[in-house]
């Protein structure tokens, strides 16, 4: 008897359960505080906190065990709109957005700041196109969606293939972020933390499916904005920049520009080349004004938004609402709980440059001597692991911008100890860079394997399967698929980056179009859809082929991590000529888009099909 | 019956409109503000080079809002034609 059972009085009671919870974890946070002033280490802190929050998401998977097929695919379509805000917020923010996106602001500056427009921005297109559509309908899956919509086993199985191609990618990028995590940590080889990271993922998702990834999922959005926040808050009182840093950094980035002309940034070019590493060459505000430039900026945007809006584990998490209407409120929420982060994350990369650069403030490093910038704690504890490098080009004993190296990657991880925070702030950073790694891996694995059981499975090999055995298939498809993710993670193929923008690439191409044309084109018809999505993902997957690995030149701009562009773009052609070139859908599919358009009456697929 | 169904066409029509006018100013705060990031940063606004204000903070708060808004507006039109969902 879990407490999960008691469905109405469980939902109503929310707040006060994830009240609780928050509570709790901020007890935590002080113990460990104490903790450390009682003389603890750095390392059994980390390690309390990762083992902690973990034994809590694994207990919620628990608790969520379900044998009813809704509540395992859609939760019982019973999660309020707030609460799937922030489920969506972790299963939305991975390890990239995370660890990654501060740092690549802090080496790259504005052209890097299209992720942070483009990962925002394409919830607008979720919410005006997308969600409250795909809730009307009542699917399970997005294949169910095109399969229903365009009819036949052909256009599913597509549907299918591009997101097991999409997701795939995506996931092996978390179970590497997972596993970095974890070995870190722990101080065991990555190829061994790949493994114990699954585990910890299938424990939340295995037994509840969707219902306790949702549950899991919000309490990993607490400690992953908390982690994050907190840190950010903290410089900004040591640094004089206020309460809220995020709305008074701009005296910072004008610093910092002052700064960037004293150090010679840019003007002194790295001499030697450190490989996965690199020194600050990019002025922190500077944006280009050439054409190409333009270009890649806001195709980049185009590409993580139209991705955000193809992504099927995002988009299965608006299954899940009570209602149509509230399927759209809980868009508006997921985007609130992700900009939370978001706008943040320049303000983090912001101010932790400032900390570096700044000779006014004790802790920075340029212009001092290499003999005391080497034998600061942070740096030899970085230094050790291969993550920065300090270079003497010039053998003048004093160490500048260019003899700096370090793996973008580190920033958000490192901040704390930059700045000279307490080792209880690093504990919560690390618990809350597992908890954005692991709550997306989770959403990934339960979409792919949702997909398998519920379209391969259930709607084409086996259809008369019973409930038990449906259930029971898609935990062994959730096992295989982690045991293959874990696989191909520890063989470290990809940065962790560039996999999450080619999963973003390979949605759009493929689904895109078919998603939205199904809705707001009464006249697409099957024959269109399945070309939009072969076409789309075919051209999509050559032209990523020719630029990464074919030695052709990019387009305009348009590289490997944009390659959507073409995929889309074709997709879209192709999808419009061969649905003018065919017959136009029968009436009843033409009724049921009609239906799909209004929220009034019953979902267009029964409540459990 | 006709009633409900010119009542659906209207729905539809306001859905459209609604949809275009939000897809525009997402247009305009995706796109077109920062293609002109360099001459914007000309500009200072509370502290802030603005083309970098608006890719690190401003298109972000202008997406949140809007999304709230829109919500409201197509529950508006939900009512008002009559398919809203029953409570």
């Amino acid at each position: 008897m879990s407490m999960f059972n008691l469905k109405g009085s469980f939902v109503d009671n929310l707040p006060k359960i994830y009240g609780i919870y928050t509570g709790g974890f901020v007890v935590f946070i002080i113990l460990m505080a104490l903790l450390e002033k009682a003389g603890g280490s750095a390392d059994t802190i980390a390690k309390l906190f990762v083992a902690f929050t973990i034994v809590i998401y694994a207990l919620i998977g628990w608790l969520s065990r379900t044998m009813q097929v809704d509540a395992y695919y859609v939760a019982g379509r019973q999660v309020p709109p707030v609460f799937n805000g922030m489920a969506t917020g972790a299963d939305w923010m991975s390890g990239a957005s995370f660890i990654a996106m501060a740092g690549g602001i802090y080496m790259g500056g504005h052209p890097y700041l299209a992720f942070v427009v483009g990962w925002t921005g394409g919830y607008v297109l979720v919410a005006v196109l997308m969600a409250p559509y795909l809730r009307k309908f009542g699917c399970y899956t997005v294949p169910d969606f095109i399969g229903t919509r365009y009819g036949g086993n052909l256009a599913r199985f597509c549907a299918v293939v591009v997101l097991v191609i999409a997701s795939f990618t995506y996931v092996t990028a978390q179970i590497n972020a997972t596993g970095t995590v974890a070995s870190f940590v722990l101080q065991i080889p990555f190829q061994v933390a790949v493994w114990i990271a699954l585990l910890a993922i299938l424990l939340c998702a295995m037994l509840g499916g969707m219902r306790a990834v949702t549950w899991t999922q919000v309490a990993q959005y607490i400690v992953l904005i908390v982690a994050y926040l907190v840190p950010v808050f903290w410089m900004s009182q040591k640094q004089g920049f206020g309460v809220f840093p995020q709305f008074e950094y701009g005296a910072a980035v004008d610093r910092l520009k002052e700064l960037e002309v004293l150090q010679q940034v840019g003007v002194l070019k790295p001499e030697e080349v450190v490989p996965h590493m690199s020194a600050l060459t990019v002025h922190h505000s500077f944006a280009g004004n050439d054409l190409i430039t333009h270009i890649k900026f806001v195709t980049l945007v185009a590409c993580m938004m139209m991705g955000t809006a193809s992504l099927p584990h995002i988009l299965m998490r608006y299954f899940t609402t009570p209602s149509v209407s509230d399927a759209r409120k809980s868009v508006a929420w997921s985007l609130l709980f992700i900009f939370l982060l978001y706008f943040t994350a320049p303000a983090l990369a912001t101010l932790t440059k400032l900390q570096v650069l700044d000779p006014h403030l004790a802790t920075s490093i340029i212009g001092k001597s290499i003999a005391s910038v080497n034998s600061l704690d942070w740096v030899q504890k970085w230094g050790n692991v291969g993550f920065l490098k300090i270079i003497d080009s010039n053998h003048d004993g004093i160490l500048q911008i260019n003899e700096f190296f370090m793996r973008a990657d580190i920033v958000v991880l490192a901040t704390p100890e930059i700045a000279g925070l307490p080792a209880v702030i690093s504990g919560l950073v690390l618990a809350g860079g597992l908890a954005a790694a692991m709550s997306t891996a989770d959403g990934l694995l339960l979409a792919i394997a949702n997909a398998l059981s519920h379209d391969l499975y259930y709607k084409m090999i086996d259809p008369k399967a019973e409930t038990r055995r449906r259930l029971i298939v898609a935990r062994v498809l959730l096992l295989a698929i982690g045991a293959a993710g874990s696989a191909v993670a520890a063989l470290r193929l990809t940065g962790i980056l560039g996999a999450v923008a080619w999963a973003f690439d390979f949605a759009m191409s493929g689904l895109f179009f078919p998603l939205v044309l199904g809705v707001w084109w009464k006249r697409a018809n099957t024959p269109g859809a399945i070309a939009g999505m072969v076409i789309g993902l075919g051209v999509g997957t050559w032209y990523l082929y020719m630029v990464r690995w074919g030695g052709m030149t990019p387009w305009l701009g348009i590289d490997h991590l944009r390659f959507g562009i073409i995929g889309a773009g074709a997709s879209l052609i192709a999808m419009v000529a061969v649905t003018l070139m065919t017959k136009e859908p029968d009436a009843e599919t033409q009724a049921m888009v009609d239906e799909v358009r209004i929220p009034r009456g019953a979902t267009v697929l029964a409540s459990t099909h | 019956m006709s009633a409900d169904i010119s009542q659906k066409v209207v729905h539809w029509q306001r859905t459209k409109g609604l949809m275009i006018v939000h897809l525009v100013i997402w247009f305009i705060f995706s796109f077109v503000v920062h293609w002109f990031a360099p001459q914007l940063n000309k500009i200072s606004f509370i502290g802030f080079p603005l083309g970098f204000y608006m890719a690190a903070q401003g298109s972000l708060i202008v997406f949140v809002v809007q999304l709230f808004v829109f919500v409201r507006q197509q529950d508006a039109i939900d009512r008002e034609c009559g398919m809203a969902e029953e409570e």
